[in-house]
């Protein structure tokens, strides 16, 4: 049992040593005597031989810093770091709120703008080219699926459940500024102008991608469009805030990213270095098969923001205009105030992991199912969209089937279009291939003339 | 960093307090401390956001306090910095410096006593060089900072004190060329970084017994510089490598298996290596000493080889 310290302040216990220690009589009398009486002035540097007098120099250092009055509240301690105050009580600080953070969302589960819901307007334009955006992706990552399923793609990773994610924080992010993504965001670039034969391209690694077929599926980058993929989006701000560019670095991750060092680390430097980062995670419950009750003990990923001094939020991850306000919102703070955000995104990742993954060998068909039509996020804003008159069942039909005949299309030419020619495999490595590398391919080269038979086809020499 | 504004410094010290070995002394004061940068202690986090600054324009040099630091930044060395040119189809390069002090010092103890030349080689699409002079620590810099290629610049914790009169003028060093520091007749002695010093030391009480050996400081670790250390071995056909490195998987192994490959007609006798031990380096300071290749152990070699 913890006995509670005497009403004494702080300040009246080291008072109380000094008077035994040096016979004085009353507080203040003890102070001011000390000044006057140090032999080397109140402040000096330098060592005193005499340990008492050494003692009265630190002493009368912390004294003045010390609050006139004996008020327990206004008593504070210079510690490297900043002036903070003392408390007589032992208090652990919970490790956890009592209530959790609450979640931002504008539109309730059927798509109804909720009463009293405050976001940043949308456009017609904007609205309707969001809503095709995020059915577009849907039927992208349907379709891919499917050829990989049928053989025709040797991997795939879908976006089911983050459509509104990915498009509606593509829309309120400028094209200028840099995004580092994780694998699930390909409608940022969707959005951004990346065609569906771009797409296709990458994901059959054929000649006019531009990754020259380096990449596994899905690992999409754009220096055009100013997307790649890769966790490194503190760099990128540091970098900005050198050349003095108004603009923000951008970086997705997921549940389970968060836990890596290199989250922890950025959201660290970012802060002491006030770079103009948002850091959007996708929480949507599952890594692989580790759900998120496996992956933290926190009150979810935004919690973690105050660790490092940083503001943060989160948000309804499958409702689009509460995605596109708060990106929004945090844009507008990182570039002007010169500051990291982050944005936790809460959602539920309908697909399996990937194609390599069958997820309900470790979660109900049924979780799956409820998600996917209950908490839909391209139905819940287009409920919205119509509401305003700017959609309607003709439109969705005429969407779909465009899009759809277009992305068969864009795979039929992608399957038929060549690989990359061998010497991709050497160029690039360095600016000029040097010398190991020139006989490397040669050694290829000759052992492809020798058996010609063992080399595909489809990839030109 | 007068030259090129897009050139950047970035580490754990290196602002105003200068670095730990005071290699960007007074830098900060000339350019601010946002261009030569503080960083808190997370080698993988500033190692990934040079790399990431590199990608978006700038060129910036990269300080492990200690090379042995940087196995904590392996990831973005390896994954990133490595091979982003490649991965990206050529649409980003990664012009960064990685550098800082490193090998056997005195007495810092194992952790601090890394040949990281030794774990990095492997990687593809970095340049490794080490300097072991003032002129070519000068020009191997300008260099690798001018390089549109990843360069990782090993220095080594005591050569800092070496005292050198250098040309004030901009110069530069090749990146990928062998420096010839004693022309022979007799044997190859290839080595690098402080063991140059230890090698030429042996070479004077083998000249005064009447031996003529080569010394070749090969300075580019990867790639290594067939084409100068290859003239030799077919003018000398003996060869002997003096490193720091562990003797397995180190720098010299690797040269070893090259020398052999590529010259193996040439050779009238094994390629012999002087490497230190497979053991981490010990604090004492006698210990430490004989991990070390010392260059009476270097006399020995060049003997026998000779006979």
């Amino acid at each position: 049992m913890v006995q509670h310290l005497k009403s004494s302040s702080s300040k009246s216990i080291l008072l109380n040593v000094l008077r035994h220690n040096l016979g004085f009589s009353s507080p203040n009398h003890a102070s001011r005597h000390l000044r006057q009486n140090l032999p080397h002035g109140p402040l000096s540097t330098r060592v005193s031989p005499n340990p008492v007098t050494r003692l009265c120099n630190t002493m009368v250092d912390t004294l003045s810093s010390i609050g006139s009055h004996e008020d327990a509240n206004s008593q504070v301690m210079d510690f490297p770091g900043g002036k903070v105050s003392f408390t007589p009580q032992i208090h652990f600080i919970s490790e956890s709120n009592e209530e959790r953070v609450p979640c931002y969302r504008v539109l309730d589960d059927n798509g109804q703008q909720l009463t009293n819901s405050r976001f940043v307007p949308v456009s017609e334009e904007v609205a309707v080219k969001m809503y095709s955006d995020m059915v577009t992706l849907q039927i992208m990552d349907n379709i891919f699926y499917e050829a990989q399923r049928q053989g025709r793609l040797s991997f795939y990773a879908t976006a089911f459940g983050g459509e509104a994610i990915n498009i509606a924080s593509a829309a309120a992010l400028s094209p200028q500024y840099f995004i580092f993504p994780q694998y699930r965001e390909p409608g940022v670039l969707l959005w951004r102008g990346f065609t569906l034969q771009e797409f296709a391209n990458q994901c059959f690694g054929n000649k006019s991608d531009y990754g020259k077929g380096r990449q596994m599926p899905v690992h999409y980058g754009s220096n055009k469009l100013n997307y790649f993929t890769l966790p490194n989006a503190v760099d990128a701000a540091y970098s900005l805030k050198m050349v003095g560019k108004d603009a923000c670095a951008v970086t997705f991750f997921g549940d389970g990213g968060s836990s890596e060092g290199d989250f922890h680390a950025a959201l660290n430097f970012t802060a002491v270095m006030e770079a103009p980062v948002l850091f959007i995670c996708r929480n949507n419950g599952w890594a692989i098969s580790t759900p998120t009750s496996d992956q933290f003990r926190s009150d979810g990923v935004v919690v973690k923001g105050r660790a490092y001094g940083i503001r943060s939020i989160r948000v309804d991850g499958n409702d689009a205009l509460a995605m596109y306000s708060a990106v929004h919102e945090a844009r507008e703070m990182a570039v002007r105030e010169h500051r990291p955000i982050l944005i936790e995104a809460l959602t539920y990742r309908v697909g399996h992991h990937s194609t390599s993954d069958d997820s309900t060998r470790y979660r109900s068909a049924d979780e799956i199912e409820w998600w996917n039509k209950a908490r839909n996020p391209l139905s819940r804003f287009r409920t919205w969209v119509e509401s305003n008159g700017w959609w309607n069942d003709e439109s969705e039909s005429d969407l779909r089937s465009r899009i759809k005949k277009e992305m068969l299309e864009a795979i039929r030419v992608a399957e038929k279009t060549e690989k990359p020619i061998l010497n991709h495999m050497f160029s690039d490595v360095y600016d000029v291939p040097p010398l190991n590398l020139r006989e490397q391919e040669l050694l290829v080269r000759q052992a492809i003339k020798s058996h010609p038979q063992d080399y595909p086809s489809d990839v030109p020499l | 960093m007068d030259r090129d504004p897009h050139v950047c410094v970035m580490g754990e010290d290196v602002g105003h307090y200068g670095g730990s070995y005071k290699v960007t002394k007074g830098l900060a004061d000339k350019f601010g401390d946002l261009r030569v940068l503080d960083t808190p202690i997370c080698e993988n986090a500033f190692t990934g956001m040079g790399i990431g600054a590199a990608m978006t324009g700038l060129r910036p040099v990269i300080e492990g306090m200690n090379m042995g630091f940087l196995l904590l930044a392996f990831n973005q060395i390896s994954n990133n910095c490595g091979m982003l040119h490649y991965t990206s189809g050529g649409q980003f390069t990664i012009p960064v410096v990685i550098r800082g002090p490193g090998g056997v010092g005195r007495q810092l103890g194992a952790e601090h006593s890394q040949r990281l030349e030794s774990y990095f080689q492997s990687i593809p699409g970095i340049q490794m060089v080490a300097c072991s002079t003032p002129y070519n620590a000068k020009g191997l810099m300008k260099a690798a900072i001018r390089s549109e290629n990843p360069v990782i610049l090993f220095e080594h914790v005591l050569l800092y004190n070496l005292k050198e009169k250098i040309p004030d003028e901009e110069y530069i060093c090749n990146l990928e060329e062998a420096e010839m520091v004693r022309p022979g007749e007799h044997i190859t002695i290839l080595t690098y970084s402080r063991m140059r010093h230890h090698v030429m030391q042996a070479a004077k009480t083998l000249v005064n017994k009447g031996y003529d050996p080569e010394v070749i400081d090969i300075r580019s670790l990867k790639p290594f510089d067939l084409y100068t250390i290859g003239n030799s071995v077919k003018k000398t056909h003996r060869v002997l490598i003096v490193e720091e490195c562990m003797r397995t998987g180190g720098i010299g192994a690797s040269l070893t298996a090259a020398i052999n490959e590529n010259f193996h007609d040439y050779l009238d006798a094994p390629v012999m290596c002087l490497s230190s031990q497979d053991v981490p380096t010990p604090y004492a300071g006698t210990l430490e000493e004989w991990t070390v290749v010392q260059p009476a152990q270097i006399v020995t070699a060049v003997e026998q080889l000779c006979q």
